[in-house]
This record gives C-alpha cells, structure tokens and sequence, in this order.
C-alpha cells in the first residue's frame, strides 16, 4: 500500500447520502479474480448511457471534476454489499479520500485497508464543502492526514477525528497481516486455551 | 458486571487488546464463495503465507452459478474462470468445498446451518455481508471485505473496533402470513439503513422467541440492511434441537459440554444495551418495499408516499429519485402495482419454510398471464426437502420454474436477472437501483406476498385470502 501523503487535489462533490455499492461497482464487473482494472466501471449504471457513451448528466462526467482526488458525498457512503471492489474501484479510478457524515461500516474498514482516507465531518462541515464546490467546480482541496485538517480556499476547513491505529497505517502504508503476526505468540496461546475450553470445534 | 450476549462473546475471543492499536478478535469460523475470495488467496500465494486453520473454512459456489442447465458448461466464460479459480484455491489450500455438482451445494448462508457448522457463542465471518444471517444462533457473524478475508486466513484473527449494542424489542403475536420477513423490513423501515450503522443487533421479545430457526436467519439475515455489524439471537431450545445431529455439531462427550456452554451465552437479566427500540408484532402488516433503498417500506395496506409527506430533506429527495426509478405515482395504492417476475428464495428467504408457505399461497392457483414466476431453493438439500414433500409439483402445476439453488435473482450476476423496467416481487434482502438488472425495479416482500403476487400478477393483501 502507498503510503499516504499531504496533498492538493480538485474536490469532486456527489450530493446524493445513501450511495450504495451496487452503485459504485454493480455486479456484473465482480467476476474478475484480480484486485485491478475496476476504475473504468466505476458508478458504471450512472456513469454510461446505454450505449457505452459518457452520460454528460452524471457528476463525475463533468470537465471540473476530471482528475479529482477527492471525493464530497452524502450521508451513509458505501452500504450494502461488503464487496471490496468498490473501494477498489474508487482507487483505481483516482479518488484517495472521501469526506462525508457518515459511511456503512464495512465499507469504511475496507477503505483503509486500501489506501483510502474516509474522512467523517459533521453536517455542518460537509454542507460548507458542498457549498464552495457548486459555487467553484473544480476547486482545490487540501487534505493533511498528518495534522488531520481539510484546508479550502474559502475557509470551510476543518479538523477531523481518525482512529490513531488507521491513521497510522495509512500514513506508514503497513500491510495489517505483518502487524497482526507480531503476535504470533498470543495467538498461539490463545489457540491451546480455546482447544482446552471448546475441544469440540477442534475434532 | 452484567453482560450483553455481544459482550460475552467478545470477550472470550479477545486475543490481544494492546494501547494504539485496534483488538485483535479470534475467528472460529469462515465461510467462503467465489466472488470475494480469489484477489485473498492471490495475496496469500503472493505473500508466502499459509492458511492457518482449514478446518475453520467452509466454501461453496453460489453467485456465479446456473440455476438450470447445470450439466453444460458454464456459458459465461469470465465466470467459468472464477469457479474455476475457486475450485482450484480450495484444492491447493485443502480447504471443504461444495462445489456446484456437489449434493451439498447452494447459497453460502443455506448451507452452513444445515450442516451445523455454526454454534452459540463463535466468531464467524465471510467476505459477504448476509453472514449476519448466522446471528440466528446466538454467534456473532458478520461480513468483511476481501483484504480480511486474507488477513483471517492468515492469522485466523481480525483486527476489529467493539461495538455499541442494540436491543429490538419485538413483543405480541403476527398476524396470519406476516413472518419474519416484515419483522426485519419493518424494523429497516423504522430505524433506516444506517440506523444500525455501529451496532450489534440482539432481537429479544416474545414474537422472536415464537420464531423458528429459519425465520430467525431471515430476520439476522437484514440485520445488514438496517447498517448494523450483525444480529443476535439468543440460543434456547429451538437452537439445541435445529443443531443437535447436525454434521458439524459436537456429538457425544462433546454435547454436554458445549450445551452448558451455550446457555451461559444469552444477555444478562439487567444488562444495559447502549439502545432500544420497541415494535408489536401485532402492527406488523405484510410490508411491501415501494422504493430504492430497503428502508423505503410500506404495509401492503398502504399506498405509495409522496414526496412532500417526508419532513426529511434527504429523505424527500430520496423518495423523488425513488417513485422517478420503479416508475411509480405517489398516492398509488400498494395493491395496484402490478409485477412481471416473481423470485423466492436467496439467503434471506430460500429455506424450506419458505417454500412451504409459498407453496401453501400457490396451490390451485395459477401464474397470471405475462408473469414469470421462478422458484430457486436455497440448497440442494432444500431442493430435496421440497421434493419429498410435494412441493415443487404444486409449484409446476402452477406454471412456475422450479430451479437449481444459487444466489441467483438476489444480485442477478448468474444471468438470472430484470431487463430494463421489468418488476419483480422479490424474497431477497435489496432493492437497489439496478440490482437486479440494469433498469430492473424490485419490490421485496416475503415469500407469501410474492406467492400471491404471482398468480394476481399485482400486490395483494394476503391476510384477505
């Protein structure tokens, strides 16, 4: 994983809560049995008229928001199914941070485990950002994972909360498997204790 | 200090709970289906590591797979790849897979209670949110992406934040033909999709404790879709029995042991869940979702809001964007909405109860004219359970399909699926824009609701039949 670093990046705003992630990765594009190549399908119903064409309606499509790193979404980000895909989609395609209220919790462990920061701001916070955005498309934002701050040029800015844990991860680009296996040593003991208590999940 | 079931169990898997990290949680079991599992086992191979626990796995092949036609070839060849992929990792990593011609195959969520590999008191976990379904036997399931699907291959642990707790009261007696299914809608419809988001769901009440095993997978089953981690039922002695013989479930020296463990598990009288919400069973009509999201429900006496009734501008925008895709008029009455295809079964409703009660609804009747109606058990083992029994005769009879199990019209990714503006009654967990098929508009409903869907060809009120 990449570790992730302080950037500036166009802030792309999709006003819309409760995007699901048959939404961000419908499921005819989970078959593959690789992790790349999904950001071309990315929010693909909306995303591509019937035709294959560009649908010019759809947020994503508009020229401002080409190149976005950022990504300005509604309430409950990510519900519903617990595919993988779809952060991987949202990293294929180029986004590294979401800022929203609120995301489903699977969804939201998945993003860190994929270099993806998921930011939480309060309602108040969020309304700002989608404000300056349809004011300004194309405007940049800076996100500092390292003093945990939004800066935007009109001031709406913001200091957010992360578990110290992912952030560290995320900062580091440390793979969770080698950090879990350092404790190679209580998870054996614990093992021996659980055949002692549960012998029957054992034969 | 008293306990939530959750909290027992939680802390009995605690492995590590080390200062400026996330707890480290013990897995004792973990299920597996082709489409989340390929890119871990890659990263596995990739890594040089191993599966820690075989004995722990339990696969199967289920969203990809054909309904009919089982003995050609799969025809869709990027699927064939991914069955293949997983029939090949499983192999390598001597892991139990029921694959497709296995006569223990079907729905992951299906299968796994059949063969009694879940008990009260685990940790259980599958990259597929549904796991939740598991819940019904007082073990906390709940579904992970594809990289923790690897991380517990490899250390058999999961790193993982505590949850707060919710307790669903659900008190008072159904009425005839409302089950399980409008329970879980109901309660989404109550708190919304993310009116769970952060919590482990205990069901408690008098209504719970009356349903059976399969409706108490049902309703853990949407635990998900109301944005909890998973759901719980206390076990008790439906739990015991439904286990007992089972092929995965300790037997002689072992049962007594694990009983007197099992009946430590349930909450605490007195102890303190962090929230609480009350329904009656009584006031739960059959529920019909009207809209895009599993929380836009309504009883079948109901009609189609309006956007103006909600006072929620969210909600008022949802509900404009909604009525705009299923192609609905506010105000319409639920029983006037008429349907193309009618789907029962899935991991939420694909049991044999379901098909029983379906097929109660079917018998003498017959599938109205331009309807499609397919019957796709849960399991091969459902499928026998149905035959022996006389149901998929009265099904037939009726001009319905009576399949092969998979997920089948759940995600629609088999090639069973809605073509664009088609409505279906569905007795799966998600009505999402285009979950079916691209365009394709769902209604859910439970498996007698769509029963009676299929041979009206529009909603009825089942408790007038």
């Amino acid at each position: 994983m990449e570790p992730y670093k302080k950037h500036e990046s166009i802030a792309a705003l999709m006003n819309r809560s409760n995007v699901d992630t048959d939404q961000i990765i419908p499921k005819q594009f989970l078959k593959k049995v690789e992790r790349s190549g999904f950001g071309v399908h990315l929010f693909h119903d909306w995303r591509y008229n019937d035709d294959g064409t560009d649908n010019p309606e759809f947020e994503l499509n508009k020229p401002a928001f080409k190149g976005a790193r950022i990504l300005v979404a509604g309430d409950n980000f990510g519900c519903g199914s617990s595919r993988e895909h779809a952060p991987w989609a949202i990293a294929d395609y180029g986004f590294n941070t979401i800022i929203s209220t609120s995301y489903a919790d699977i969804f939201y462990n998945n993003c860190f485990k994929n270099g993806i920061l998921a930011i939480k701001a309060t309602k108040d916070q969020l309304d700002k950002l989608m404000a300056e955005i349809s004011a300004n498309e194309g405007v940049r934002f800076v996100v500092d994972l390292e003093n945990q701050q939004v800066i935007t040029p009109a001031g709406n800015g913001f200091s957010f909360d992360i578990d110290p844990f992912r952030k560290g991860n995320l900062l580091s680009g440390l793979d969770d498997i080698g950090l879990t296996l350092k404790h190679e040593d209580k998870i054996s003991q614990y093992e021996q204790q659980h055949k002692q208590t549960y012998p029957w999940l054992w034969v | 200090m008293k306990k939530t079931m959750y909290e027992k169990i939680w802390d009995s898997h605690l492995v590590v709970d080390a200062t400026g990290q996330a707890p480290l949680i013990y897995v004792d079991r973990h299920l597996m289906h082709e489409v989340t599992s390929p890119q871990a086992f890659e990263g596995l191979k990739l890594s040089g590591r191993k599966v820690r626990n075989p004995h722990s796995i339990l696969a199967t092949m289920d969203h990809c797979v054909p309904t009919k036609n089982r003995d050609l070839p799969i025809a869709d060849p990027i699927a064939k790849i991914q069955i293949e992929t997983m029939a090949e990792n499983c192999r390598v990593n001597g892991l139990n897979l029921y694959d497709m011609k296995n006569p223990n195959n079907g729905v992951i969520h299906v299968v796994v209670p059949e063969h009694g590999f879940v008990h009260p008191g685990m940790v259980v976990v599958c990259g597929d949110s549904h796991t939740a379904t598991h819940g019904a036997f007082g073990a906390l399931a709940f579904g992970i992406g594809t990289s923790e699907v690897e991380h517990v291959m490899a250390t058999q642990t999961l790193p993982q934040k505590k949850s707060k707790t919710m307790q669903v009261v659900v008190n008072g007696k159904l009425s005839k033909y409302a089950s399980a299914k409008d329970i879980a809608l109901a309660i989404t419809g109550k708190i919304g999709t993310a009116g769970g988001t952060g919590y482990v769901i205990e069901y408690t009440g008098s209504a719970i404790r009356e349903l059976s095993m399969e409706g108490r997978m049902t309703l853990c089953n949407m635990a998900i879709e109301a944005g909890a981690r998973a759901g719980l039922v206390a076990p008790d002695e439906k739990t015991y029995e439904y286990l007992k013989g089972r092929e995965f479930a300790p037997s002689g020296q072992y049962w007594d042991q694990a009983l007197a463990y099992w009946k430590s598990l349930p909450s605490d009288e007195g102890a303190v869940f962090d929230a609480t919400v009350t329904l009656d069973a009584a006031d739960i009509a059959p529920q019909v979702s009207w809209g895009t999201s599993p929380e836009q429900v309504v009883g079948v006496d109901g009609c189609v809001p309006a956007p103006e009734s909600f006072a929620d501008e969210i909600k008022r925008t949802a509900c404009e964007s909604a009525l705009a895709y299923m192609g609905l008029t506010a105000n319409t009455k639920i029983t006037d909405i008429p349907v193309d295809l009618v789907f029962i079964g899935s991991c939420t409703n694909g049991r044999i109860e379901d098909f029983r009660i379906a097929a109660e609804v079917t018998k003498g009747t017959h599938v109205a004219k331009g309807v499609t109606a397919i019957a796709v058990p849960g399991s091969y083992h459902v499928k026998q359970q149905a035959e022996d029994e006389g149901l998929d005769k009265i099904f037939i009879d009726a001009g319905w399909e009576w399949r092969d199990p998979g997920c089948s019209m759940c995600l629609a990714m088999n090639g069973d699926e809605l073509t664009k503006g088609q409505r279906s009654a569905s007795t799966s967990n998600r009505n999402f824009e285009g979950r079916q098929g691209k365009g394709g508009r769902t209604h859910l409903v439970s498996p007698a609701m769509a029963a009676a869907a299929a041979s009206a060809g529009h909603f009825v009120d089942i408790r007038n039949l």
